[in-house]
This record gives structure tokens, C-alpha cells and sequence, in this order.
């Protein structure tokens, strides 16, 4: 513990002021991307919002919370799961990339597409290398000396940071969000590399709960360790619940598209509808929400639902 | 994913449609009851209520421990995704309740039967409670398992679709 104490007189450092202008720098461009693109079609106000919480995320996490995890293992751990989970997962879904190609003149949005379809940017952004490195950079930080080093230094915790936010992002931009499809990956790949990454995480939070890094006391470590869990648990699920939302989408316009396919001709289906109704068949069918965003996909699944239930025996 | 694989279907077999969709409710509901079994029972029941489960006993090998975080991430993943793919049976078709409902308790009764057997026993990532005679604990808990498991049989037979022209 006497280290730690140790790095508690570090005082504000410029590395500090720099994390500070970094932040400020990424609040104002989202604001400037904005101002630039107002004469596009209007920008969904959540994500917005969503870019400015992620922001206030790390802020907190480079803040405050890093300020205690100075002292405190678990203090720590909630700014792993601020700044290297949540804050990514708020700043991916504010789709800043795309909002960057609205901002930027046709001839400059070509050259920043040409760069990230560019071999170099695809393998970086492959969900297998971004899990790597950000779940290699976990385990270097808490298996080995890293750890303390990085609390002893004033660059060294700052190079961490970074570190853990980007490829945090990098990871979370890899499997689900607006901008992940610039260059897809198959659904199958990012669900096993999803489900192998919270594993992974699991697996060293529980290694941790039993070997809390040199310096850190049994009780700290082991609340630390079961907020690593269950707060990276949160995290790992939405992310579940958004990359399936993908699947159910894509799945839905693909079956969309075999509808047109088996539908049978205009004459039948008319025939058909009325049927259905004489059947009292309609009872799913108004029951079901009103039409909201998803209104132009709807008609395609009504009419496999004709089609399937005139084929019921 | 299996769901991405439904296809042969065509307007001349009357059967298909409503097998795929039957096929696709059953899986639902069987992830459904596995997922919930391996990610919120184990945690909601006997972790925070009962409290016989520790976070993590310390005794576990290297191996039982990795297989219990990929058990822990597939748990999670196959909850969230069953119910998207119930939405998605929704979406298209009617969807027979009871037939899930079987096949749910179907996923739990399987669930906690291989996790009284191979987890509990063979692995030995932790066991019910510590401190007891393990016993009674592992028989009530495969036989319940047993139990949710021929249940959830039953009301799958129960409510199996009439055959196509029959």
C-alpha cells in the first residue's frame, strides 16, 4: 500500500492537462461535425446525447475515479468498467464516424473511407484483432508488473488509459453500433468473438478475486474482482442485446426478400386475406403494435403470416 | 448462428412452413430455459437469495474455471438471443405457447441436470452448499432437474403440432 501512497503526491502533471484538452477536444468536434452537417438530414438527437454521456463517462473514470484508485482496488475496477466498457459502448453507438462522412466534403469523406478500407485499418478492426487488444492489454495489466508500475507513473497510467478507452472502442466498434458497417464481419464471427471475449473476462475477474495484484488488500481485491464481473456482465449483455437486434433485423429483410420469392400472385393473396379473416385468424395480427419506425418491413411479414396459415392443415 | 439456416421451403409443401416455425419455437424456448437456468437461477436463487454459492471458492482448477466463464458467457448470450428469435417467430407466424413453455422447461430441467452431473460432480467447479452433507442436496437437485426435464417432455408431446394432412 505504501506505493500507492506514494503516487498520491504526483499533484496535477501536464499529462493531466492533456487528458483534459483531449476531452474537450473530442466534446467541441462532435459539436463542429454537427454545425457542419446541419444541412444533411437531421441527426437522431440520442446520439447526441449518447456521444456526451461516453464523454462524461471517461471523465469520470480519468477524473475522480482514477484519483481513488490510487488507494483503492475497487475504486479501480469501477473506472475499468467506466472507461474501458460503458464509455465505449455510449461513444460507439453515437456513431461518430458516420456523423464525421456527413461533415466532410464529398472528396475528403472519399479519402477517409479509402483509409478505413484500407487492408492496414480492416485487420486493426477485425473483432478478432480488437478483442485481442483489449483483452490482451487486461491481462499484461493484471498479470504482470504493469499494475504497479502504471500507478507509479504519471505517463505510464495516462499510456493505460488510452490504452484501455481505445481499445475499448476499437472492440465495441467491431461488433455492433452504426459505424461497424463500414467493413461487416459475419454475424457468427462477432457473436464467437463476443461470447469468447466475456468469458475471457470472467475468467479473469475470477482469477483476481483470487489474485489481487501485489499491494492490494484481500477484502479490496475481492470486491474489486465481483465488480469487474458484474459490472462488465451489464456491459457484455446490452452488447448481446444489440448485436442480436442486428441479426433479428438483418434475418427480417433477408426473409423479406424469400418472401417475394414464395408470395404467390396478386390474385391468390387477395383470395387469401379474406379467407383469413373468415377464419378469425387475425387475432396475432391485431394484437400486434402499431407500425413505428419498422412500418416498411411489416406488409413483408404479414404476408408470409398469410401465406403460412392458409398452409396450416 | 442455426436460426441463419432455415431453408427449402416452398410454396408446393404445405408442411414446411409451419415445421420451421415449430422447430424454431421449440429451440427458442429450449435456449431459452438453458440460458435462464445457467445465468439468472443459479445467480438470483443461490448466490444472492440462499446465499450457499461464494462468488468463487478459490478450489476450482485452471481448466473447471475457464469452462465456467464460457459456460457463463454462452449462458448469457443464447438467453438474449432465444428471445429475439421467439420475437422472430412472432413475427411471421403464430406462436404455440404451450409448446414453448414445454420447451423451456425442457432447457432448465437439461440445464441443471448437467450442472448437478458435470459440473457439480465431475468438474467440480463448486458444489450446492459448503459445510453440509452434500447428499440430499445433490440428489434433491438432480432429481428436480429430473423432474422439470420429464415435465417439460410431456407438455412438448402435449402440445405437438397436428401432421400435415392428417
Amino acid at each position: 500500500m505504501t506505493d500507492h501512497h506514494h503516487s498520491q503526491d504526483l499533484g496535477t502533471t501536464p499529462w493531466d492537462v492533456l487528458t483534459v484538452l483531449v476531452l474537450a477536444a473530442a466534446a467541441a468536434g462532435y459539436a463542429v461535425a454537427l454545425v457542419a452537417s446541419r444541412r444533411r438530414s437531421p441527426w437522431p438527437t440520442h446520439r447526441t446525447a449518447l456521444w456526451y454521456l461516453g464523454l462524461a463517462c471517461a471523465a469520470a473514470a480519468l477524473g475522480p475515479v482514477a484519483s481513488a484508485a490510487r488507494t483503492s482496488f475497487t475504486a479501480h475496477m469501477l473506472g475499468h468498467v467506466l472507461l474501458g466498457m460503458l464509455a465505449p459502448l455510449l461513444l460507439v453507438l453515437a456513431a461518430p464516424v458516420t456523423l464525421l462522412l456527413r461533415a466532410l466534403p464529398v472528396d475528403r469523406a472519399r479519402t477517409v473511407t479509402g483509409i478505413l478500407r484500407s487492408p492496414w485499418a480492416r485487420v486493426v478492426s477485425h473483432p478478432v484483432t480488437a478483442s485481442l487488444l483489449n483483452a490482451g492489454g487486461l491481462w499484461l495489466l493484471y498479470t504482470t508488473e504493469l499494475f504497479h508500475h502504471a500507478h507509479a507513473s504519471a505517463l505510464l497510467g495516462l499510456a493505460v488509459h488510452a490504452h484501455v478507452l481505445l481499445a475499448g472502442g476499437l472492440f465495441t466498434a467491431s461488433l455492433v453500433g452504426p459505424d461497424s458497417r463500414l467493413h461487416p464481419v459475419s454475424l457468427r464471427v462477432r457473436a464467437a468473438v463476443l461470447v469468447v471475449f466475456v468469458a475471457t473476462h470472467s475468467v479473469l475477474a475470477k482469477w483476481l478475486y483470487a489474485h489481487p495484484p501485489p499491494g492490494v488488500g484481500t477484502q479490496d481485491g475481492r470486491a474489486g474482482a465481483q465488480l469487474m464481473y458484474y459490472g462488465g456482465d451489464m456491459v457484455d449483455v446490452t452488447l448481446m442485446v444489440l448485436l442480436a437486434a442486428d441479426w433479428y433485423r438483418v434475418t427480417g429483410r433477408r426473409s423479406g426478400v424469400r418472401a417475394g420469392s414464395i408470395v404467390p400472385t396478386v390474385g391468390e393473396t387477395t383470395s387469401r386475406r379474406g379467407a383469413d379473416r373468415t377464419e378469425g385468424a387475425t387475432d396475432d395480427r391485431a394484437r400486434a403494435p402499431a407500425p413505428t419506425g419498422e412500418a416498411a418491413r411489416r406488409p413483408r411479414h404479414r404476408r408470409i403470416q398469410r401465406h403460412r396459415l392458409r398452409d396450416r392443415p | 448462428m442455426p436460426a441463419a439456416a432455415p431453408t427449402g421451403r416452398s410454396p408446393g409443401d404445405p408442411a414446411s412452413p409451419p415445421d420451421d416455425t415449430d422447430r424454431r419455437t421449440v429451440l427458442s424456448g429450449f435456449l431459452f430455459g438453458c440460458g435462464i437456468a445457467a445465468s439468472m437461477i443459479d445467480l438470483l436463487v443461490f448466490h444472492l437469495g440462499l446465499q450457499w454459492h461464494h462468488f468463487y471458492d478459490l478450489s476450482t482448477t485452471e481448466v473447471a474455471l475457464a469452462a465456467d466463464g464460457v459456460l457463463h458467457a454462452v449462458g448469457w448470450f443464447i438467453t438474449v438471443w432465444s428471445l429475439f428469435l421467439l420475437a422472430d417467430v412472432r413475427r411471421r407466424a403464430e406462436v404455440v405457447w404451450r409448446r414453448w413453455t414445454g420447451a423451456v422447461l425442457a432447457g432448465v430441467g437439461a440445464f441443471q441436470l448437467f450442472d448437478g452431473v458435470i459440473d457439480h460432480k465431475v468438474l467440480g467447479i463448486h458444489q450446492i452448499r459448503y459445510g453440509v452433507d452434500l447428499l440430499p442436496y445433490d440428489a434433491v437437485w438432480i432429481g428436480s432437474a429430473l423432474v422439470i426435464l420429464v415435465a417439460g417432455v410431456l407438455v412438448l408431446r402435449h402440445a405437438r403440432p397436428v401432421p400435415a394432412g392428417g
